[in-house]
């Protein structure tokens, strides 16, 4: 039998295995696969190459990997995949700003075909042409999207697109011989905390802006105070995080653009203005997209993915190396170097050429008018949820922008949950997995109490939508009447309750196997203690 | 077994029903009993306590006679050990304070105690910064940051070091408000003192604000933000708490934490002055070469008029609103939930000249444009 499809909770049961870390399985000498010898030939070119290695580089003793038969690794991560979740499982809307939106699996056939799988990053050019074709087509197509003028495909995410956005702020303001009078970037709290982050990095000293408490959108005048010759770029998104669409957006640049700055616009959030509005008319002069996130390419757990920077005419002599030019005269594609000024490379070979190949598919499967019905479902979908979670017992969203719609995501908060049972999102997070469900507490910025950020994207049915709905109504319903079901959650998951005392403490951390067998004994026990 | 401890200061809260704005003193508690006010703190206490009742055979509970504790504890049906206090009929603060020392020579894991700033200020004054508290909310007057937000919340942060949570511990802010300027409208805090809270971003400050080793960090980072922007030789004046006790100790003295301290080059030149102190200090600089610093204190934001009532508006006034340089943590701008930083110097002038938009050191080269009002 399956679920009930009236009451739509289903009966789930994750697979649990108590498998344990890869290198607890080695036996010494085991092998996956018999390599053949190379035969004295081959064997004498090796040892040449292993001479030519600088001294400190060659190490004395081989790596300790795990040494495995080949059956032993495929039950290994067999099991694990079965202890994990995904938008390819369960209803993945609770990972706002995310933007988990289903990837065609035509698109991966495409990806994985050998023309684009098997080559090699060191081929020469004339053998590429159809891979840079794709490139020099996407980035039309980008151009087109954002209105800047041109793009690179380099950076693996967002926040290294943002990272090369900063390095451009960086060179252009030193470019000019303003280093020390132009040291100050000003972003907003409810932007990606990336765009802070890389102004650091770079040596900026951050303003942020916090949102004007009855509009919701950046405090106008917080930001007029702000802006000085000082600015050298503004760094913001939208719309940002909360889902509200910041429709003074032009005002800001304006400001800045008056006092000399540049203006970076995080498109990362996109899927809700594709064919709305765009960054050119907005008076952004830099922009990024995700387009692992918008142009659904699958995530990859953090990568690789790929975040393209676009820029208009004046600063594209900055722009990352390589760009994909075409050379009508020869009627060929080439890997473009000569950016005069550009910041350099950002990665190795040409970027994540999978992720653009699943990317272009995906354009131009849906053509202009695809990508704006794209953008009208996905906030269509995201109204429809916002409405049913705002009547919701014990859920709501942060009191502003009061009677307007949002655009493709809504940060909402558990605080009248919290505060009428003890219970908030993080124990809302720990049982949902009991459902098959994810939800994500997205603290970042802390600003909204017991947050959490839906983004419902296009490719969900409203069935599919209820389903979720009636999880979280479920769970909600349990902190009311059945408290201790959530303390101890959950009971159907992997493992139970994770505590999260000891994400904040590094003294408790082990990320590497390395760092565990100097730090640990047993299951966690301090060596010191 | 977790050794818990319960103090409920039975008339806290009795003063609010009957609009009193607080309980304190021995007149204003028998005008609220004229008034018909009932004690409150137990029941609020019940309600926390009732949360622990999956884990009561992993509890060792010690608490009070009667109103202050025994009830509490029978109304929401949990055993417990009497720590063997005579109270008269009438309790009073010397009877918290001596429950209190009480419970720290049992060795309680947690100190649980009901009430409001006053009770929170008894506990402080007996027991420092030795036991490890938490506050139920059950006074009319909350301005310390002890207290879990409602008692249901305090009973689930208790409930998860029962079942073996070791979160760190931090310092949270006790306030001491006059109650007296309350009724009549005005609310005069003081910072009192300060004790030690869960760290349990959970229970205490929802996911507001970041961990208390990141806390810990970024007001190591607002200090050196601090020094980069004090140009040799400028004469620093430094008010209360923690945000800036860090930069005091940055330059290389620990100073005070509830007062002004005066330094100059990394060196300690006055400690805890009062206005009048500072006026001197001043007169003797330069124009232009006094810095004041100073951290929002407590829940509302206040950058003057509330704990640092030493930065007069004759200070103030001297020093001039550029020479001003703010600092808070982020977590405590969240806090305000989007209300402007606030200023009452009792010079209505001056809170105009002061009020507008100003830049709060938030971290290393980090700032918030923030707003500030009268």
């Amino acid at each position: 039998m399956g679920m009930d499809m009236k009451e739509k909770i289903r009966d789930f049961h994750q697979a649990r295995w108590d498998e344990p870390v890869i290198f607890e399985l080695s036996a010494p000498g085991e092998r996956g696969i018999l390599v053949p010898e190379g035969g004295p030939l081959i064997e004498a070119a090796g040892k040449k190459a292993l001479e030519e290695l600088p001294e400190g580089m060659r190490r004395e003793t081989p790596p300790a990997l795990p040494e495995m038969g080949q059956m032993r690794v495929l039950k290994h991560f067999l099991r694990l995949s079965q202890e994990n979740l995904g938008a390819d499982f369960n209803i993945d809307i609770g990972q706002g700003t995310c933007t988990m939106k289903y990837s065609p699996k035509v698109n991966d056939r495409l990806a994985g075909s050998p023309k684009v799988a098997d080559l090699h990053p060191l081929q020469d050019e004339s053998t590429l042409q159809g891979a840079l074709e794709i490139m020099y087509r996407t980035e039309q197509l980008l151009k087109s999207i954002s209105g800047l003028d041109r793009f690179c495909l380099h950076p693996g995410g967002g926040s290294q697109a943002l990272s090369g956005i900063a390095a451009i702020i960086r060179a252009w303001v030193d470019d000019h011989g303003l280093r020390d009078q132009k040291d100050e970037i000003i972003t907003t709290i409810f932007s990606h905390p990336s765009n802070p982050a890389v102004a650091k990095l770079r040596g900026f000293k951050v303003i942020t802006i916090y949102p004007d408490p009855v509009t919701g959108r950046p405090d106008f005048e917080a930001f007029k105070a702000a802006v000085s010759d000082r600015t050298a770029a503004l760094m913001i998104t939208n719309p940002e995080d909360i889902g509200l669409y910041n429709d003074r957006i032009r005002e800001f640049t304006d400001l800045v653009h008056a006092h000399g700055g540049i203006c970076s616009y995080d498109q990362a959030n996109a899927n809700g203005i594709l064919g709305v509005t765009r960054a050119k008319e907005a008076g952004f002069d830099l922009c990024f997209f995700n387009i692992h996130k918008t142009f659904s390419t699958p995530h990859g757990c953090g990568g690789p993915g790929c975040g393209v920077i676009g820029a208009a005419e004046h600063l594209v002599p900055y722009l990352p190396v390589p760009l994909v030019g075409f050379c009508e005269e020869s009627g060929k594609y080439f890997l473009d170097y000569s950016v005069p000024k550009t910041i350099g490379k950002m990665k190795d070979f040409y970027g994540v050429l999978p992720a653009v190949v699943r990317a272009y598919a995906w354009i131009m499967n849906l053509g202009a008018e695809g990508l704006l019905e794209v953008a009208r479902v996905a906030t269509l979908n995201n109204n429809y949820v916002f409405q049913k979670i705002l009547k919701m017992k014990g859920a709501g969203a942060p009191p502003y922008a009061e009677g307007e719609h949002r655009m493709e995501q809504v940060r909402y908060s558990f605080q009248k949950l919290k505060e009428e049972t003890g219970l908030g999102i993080a124990d809302v997070q720990n049982r949902i997995f009991d459902y098959a469900g994810h939800i994500w507490t997205s603290h970042e910025p802390f600003i909204v109490p017991e947050p959490f950020t839906i983004e419902p994207t296009e490719s969900y049915s409203r069935d599919e939508l209820d389903e979720y709905l009636a999880i979280l109504e479920r769970i909600v319903e349990e902190a009311y009447t059945d408290p201790e079901i959530l303390r101890h959650a959950p009971h159907r998951s992997v493992i139970h309750h994770v505590d999260h005392d000891y994400l904040e403490d590094p003294k408790r951390w082990a990320i590497t196997w390395r760092m565990y067998r100097k730090r640990f004994d047993g299951y966690f026990q301090p060596k010191d203690a | 077994m977790f050794r818990l401890g319960l103090i409920v200061n039975p008339v806290a809260g009795m003063g609010g029903r009957v609009g009193l704005k607080g309980t304190d003193g021995a007149d204003c508690l028998a005008k609220a009993r004229e008034l018909g006010a009932i004690p409150l703190a137990p029941s609020r206490a019940a309600l926390a306590l009732r949360v622990l009742l999956p884990v009561k055979d992993e509890l060792c509970l010690f608490t009070c006679p009667g109103l202050m504790g025994e009830t509490a504890a029978v109304e929401a049906g949990l055993p417990f050990r009497a720590i063997g206090l005579g109270v008269g009929p009438q309790t009073g603060p010397e009877d918290t304070k001596e429950a209190a020392r009480r419970m720290a020579e049992a060795g309680v894991d947690l100190l649980l105690f009901a009430g409001g700033d006053g009770t929170a200020r008894d506990i402080t004054e007996a027991v420092g910064e030795n036991v490890l508290c938490l506050g139920i909310p059950a006074g009319v007057k909350i301005h310390s940051a002890v207290y879990a937000a409602t008692p249901l919340h305090a009973g689930e942060a208790v409930l998860s070091l029962v079942r073996g949570r070791r979160p760190s511990r931090r310092l949270a802010e006790v306030m001491d408000i006059d109650e007296e300027a309350f009724r009549k409208g005005e609310v005069r805090s003081r910072l009192f003192g300060y004790l030690p809270v869960p760290a349990d971003r959970r229970h205490l400050q929802g996911l507001k604000s970041g961990s208390p080793r990141s806390e810990a960090a970024l007001q190591k980072a607002i200090a050196a933000d601090l020094l980069e922007k004090l140009k040799p030789g400028a004469l620093a004046l430094v008010g209360p708490g923690t945000t800036t006790r860090e930069l005091k100790r940055a330059m290389g003295f620990e100073g005070t934490l509830l007062g002004v301290d005066a330094a100059k080059d990394g060196k300690l030149v006055a400690e805890d002055c009062g206005e009048r102190e500072l006026l001197e200090l001043i007169a003797r600089e330069p124009e232009g070469n006094v810095r004041i610093i100073v951290t929002p204190i407590g829940g509302q934001g206040f950058l003057f008029g509330r704990g640092n009532q030493q930065f007069s508006p004759d200070v103030l006034k001297r020093v001039g609103k550029e020479n001003i340089l703010v600092a808070a943590v982020p977590g405590k701008l969240s806090a305000l939930a989007g209300a402007p930083l606030r200023v009452d110097t009792g010079d209505p002038r001056l809170d105009r000249e002061l009020s507008g938009y100003t830049k709060v050191v938030t971290g290393y080269h980090e700032a918030v444009m923030a707003k500030v009002t009268a």
